[in-house]
């Protein structure tokens, strides 16, 4: 199994710790009201967009899904532009425009976050074909639930991304639930990398908590992409601590489901073998924590201050003169 | 000035614009080394090869999202969805993702892409593959539409769109494919969001696009034997919708049918009517009239599909009612 160096641990250490503590704030200002909307956290699924998001390079580009704030961040969206959007401020990464469900970053690469089910997918096609015909060597990586796994679309793109061998990773988040219902519900099979065969490309289960483990298989996939291979299928088995969105208490749950996969937490994994192999010791894991914390604080309290975006602009950015 | 069919029309802005800017690509099912269903692309595929030009496999909404992907990351995307029938398949990537791309990152991004499509009835297709689109596509801020009647415009408004940053939707009628026209093969590209004046008059205004335009400039040919003298507005865009250029021919003639080949109940034509009740209720001495297909459906049966499009006669009979 492939190891990071010390740096690269601490960088994903520090992204999942702050997707972690961004989520639970961003919970309690939907809880308190502060901001109005639904909101659809990925706490317990850190290490897949940090270990997807160090595996990449500078000029690869990402689509994703609602439950995207994790994707912006590990990313690298300021805390600031996201909490401002998240509160519908002029100064948030969309212009207040997008909010929650929308976080999209084009410094970053970041192409957007979809809040229709698999809309994402052909939308990093179409950045994989700009790579492809201007040969810029970039890839696109699309991220997913099980869920979307089911939408014609899904089906639509992996085709057509094999066809063209289009440099695109697919990646599915297996948290076993699609809203409500339970994966074994909607899907006969328990492995979405089962499909992959059915589109010629790999499909390669990867344990999603382990953040070593999800760099290393979007590693390989970039490889095989950037040589003019094509595509791959990486499904990351991973869960979400919460409910699907703001007020879903997750009743559906199993007794004891949550608590066996909070044992093999994310960040928890990475931090223990850190201190393991020397590289960190609680001490400076707490003082990063609140390093981060004071952070994500300064981001919420900047963001309230700033102004919303004025009644005089509602037409812009509709159409590409305005 | 060449003269060529609307058909070909298609095909020579295509390769223009994909002569001119290398960022232009083109794919749809069978448009590339077959040249298109209708024969609309013969020749690009071997002009510009097949990583500019491309087969898809029939998945309507991946070719659109594949499209509004490559627009936001530097290409110009011309896309093919063969019947215009066939776009409410990838009516989400239309309307949630293409239209709304822009608006939604704040202005991050641009959506430089063209979809293309044929549309409308008179040739025996049946149900599924005769209908006109426009007033589906209208009530999408972020999209631009537009409907060319006539090769020359078919040149101008496809060459437009293409270079456009907004997406734009040309909508192809394919009764009018063998259509010939003269088209200046150097002029500047039209301008999108403008409707024409396809035949001056002064009695009453007749609004339409394509085979209706067809249809409505010969029943004016027709009664200017008579002496009455119908003016005709191409629409040519119906999204924006050219306002001024109906009012101030409704100012002239004080009389106004819209002929459309829409049912009735969300065309396009009810838009035109409001635009005039709310900004030139007053320029008219009579009701505004509209003539479409009602609430029917386009049919197989010959007898049926001819009845169900606004004819000449009906046309014809619309005008010496609002006349007299
Ligand atoms: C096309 C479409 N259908 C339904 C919904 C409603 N919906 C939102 S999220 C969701 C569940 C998706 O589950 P999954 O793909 O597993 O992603 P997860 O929420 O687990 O990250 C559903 C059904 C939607 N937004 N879009
Ligand atoms: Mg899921």
């Amino acid at each position: 199994m492939d190891r990071l160096d010390k740096e690269s641990r601490t960088h994903a250490l520090l992204a999942m710790v702050k997707i972690r503590l961004a989520e639970e704030e961003i919970q309690n200002l939907f809880m308190a009201n502060l901001v109005r909307g639904t909101t659809h956290l990925a706490i317990g699924q850190e290490a897949c967009s940090a270990g997807v998001a160090l595996a990449l390079s500078k000029g690869d580009t990402v689509t994703c899904s609602y439950r995207g704030h994790g994707h912006a961040l590990a990313l690298g969206m300021s805390l600031r532009s996201l909490m401002a959007e998240m509160m519908g401020k002029e100064s948030g990464a969309c212009k207040g425009r997008g909010g929650s469900m929308h976080m999209t970053d084009k410094s970053i690469g970041l192409l957007g976050a979809n809040a229709i089910v698999g809309a994402q997918l052909p939308i990093a096609l179409g950045a994989a074909l700009t790579a492809q015909v201007r040969r810029t060597g970039a890839i696109a990586a699309t991220f997913f639930g099980d869920g979307a796994a089911n939408i014609g679309l899904c089906h639509e793109s992996m085709n057509m991304a094999s066809v063209w061998k289009l440099p695109v990773i697919f990646i599915c988040e297996n948290n076993l639930y699609g809203e409500y219902s339970h994966i074994r519900e909607t899907t006969p099979i328990d492995d979405i990398a089962d499909r992959a065969g059915a589109y010629a490309m790999p499909g390669v289960i990867v344990d999603g908590q382990d953040v070593e483990a999800v760099h290393a298989a979007t590693v390989s996939a970039a490889e095989r992409a950037r040589n003019g291979q094509g595509p791959s299928l990486l499904e990351l088995k991973t869960y979400r601590y919460g409910g699907h969105s703001r007020s879903d208490t997750a009743p559906y749950r199993k007794p004891g489901e949550l608590a066996q996969w909070q044992e093999r937490d994310p960040i928890d994994i990475l931090a223990a073998r850190m201190y393991s192999d020397g590289e960190l010791d609680p001490e400076e894991f707490l003082e990063i924590k609140e390093a981060i914390a004071g952070e994500v604080f300064d981001a919420v309290e900047w963001a309230k201050a700033e102004p919303f975006p004025s009644p005089q602009s509602l037409e812009d950015y509709v159409y590409a003169a305005s | 000035m060449p003269t060529m069919t609307y058909r070909q029309a298609v095909t020579e802005a295509i390769a223009a614009e994909m002569r001119r800017d290398d960022a232009v690509v083109f794919f749809g099912e069978d448009v590339a080394k077959a040249g298109g269903v209708f024969k609309v692309t013969p020749g690009i595929y071997e002009e510009f090869g097949p990583v500019r030009v491309r087969d898809t496999p029939i998945s309507e909404q991946a070719i659109v999202g594949t499209a509004l992907g490559a627009a936001i990351t530097g290409l110009r995307p011309v896309a093919e969805l063969m019947f215009a029938d066939f776009i409410p398949v990838a009516m989400d990537q239309i309307v949630n993702q293409v239209a709304k791309y822009r608006f939604m990152s704040g202005g991050q991004f641009t959506v430089p892409l063209t979809i293309r499509a044929s549309q409308g009835a008179g040739g025996g297709f049946g149900t599924q593959h005769s209908q006109c689109a426009e007033s589906w596509l209208m009530n999408f801020p972020g999209l631009k539409v537009v409907a060319p009647s006539s090769p020359a415009d078919m040149y101008g408004l496809l060459r437009a769109a293409i270079r456009d940053d907004d997406p734009v939707i040309v909508l192809e009628h394919k009764s009018l494919y063998n259509l010939v026209g003269e088209v200046d093969l150097e002029a500047a590209p039209e301008e999108l969001g403008q409707a024409a004046v396809a035949r001056a008059g002064e009695d009453i205004t007749l609004v339409a696009t394509q085979q209706m335009l067809q249809r409505a400039l010969a029943t004016a040919e027709k009664l200017a034997d008579e002496g009455i003298k119908p003016e005709v507005i191409d629409l040519r865009s119906l999204a924006p919708l050219d306002g001024a250029t109906i009012l101030r021919s409704v100012r002239k003639t004080s009389r106004l049918i819209i002929v459309e080949e829409a049912p009735r109940l969300g065309g396009w034509g009810a838009n035109v009517a409001a635009l005039v009740a709310d900004e030139g209720l007053f320029y008219l001495d009579a009701p505004i009239k509209r003539v479409n297909m009602e609430n029917a459906l386009i049919a197989y049966s010959p007898a049926l599909e001819d009845e169900i499009i606004p004819n000449a006669q009906r046309i014809e009979g619309a005008v010496r009612q609002l006349l007299s």
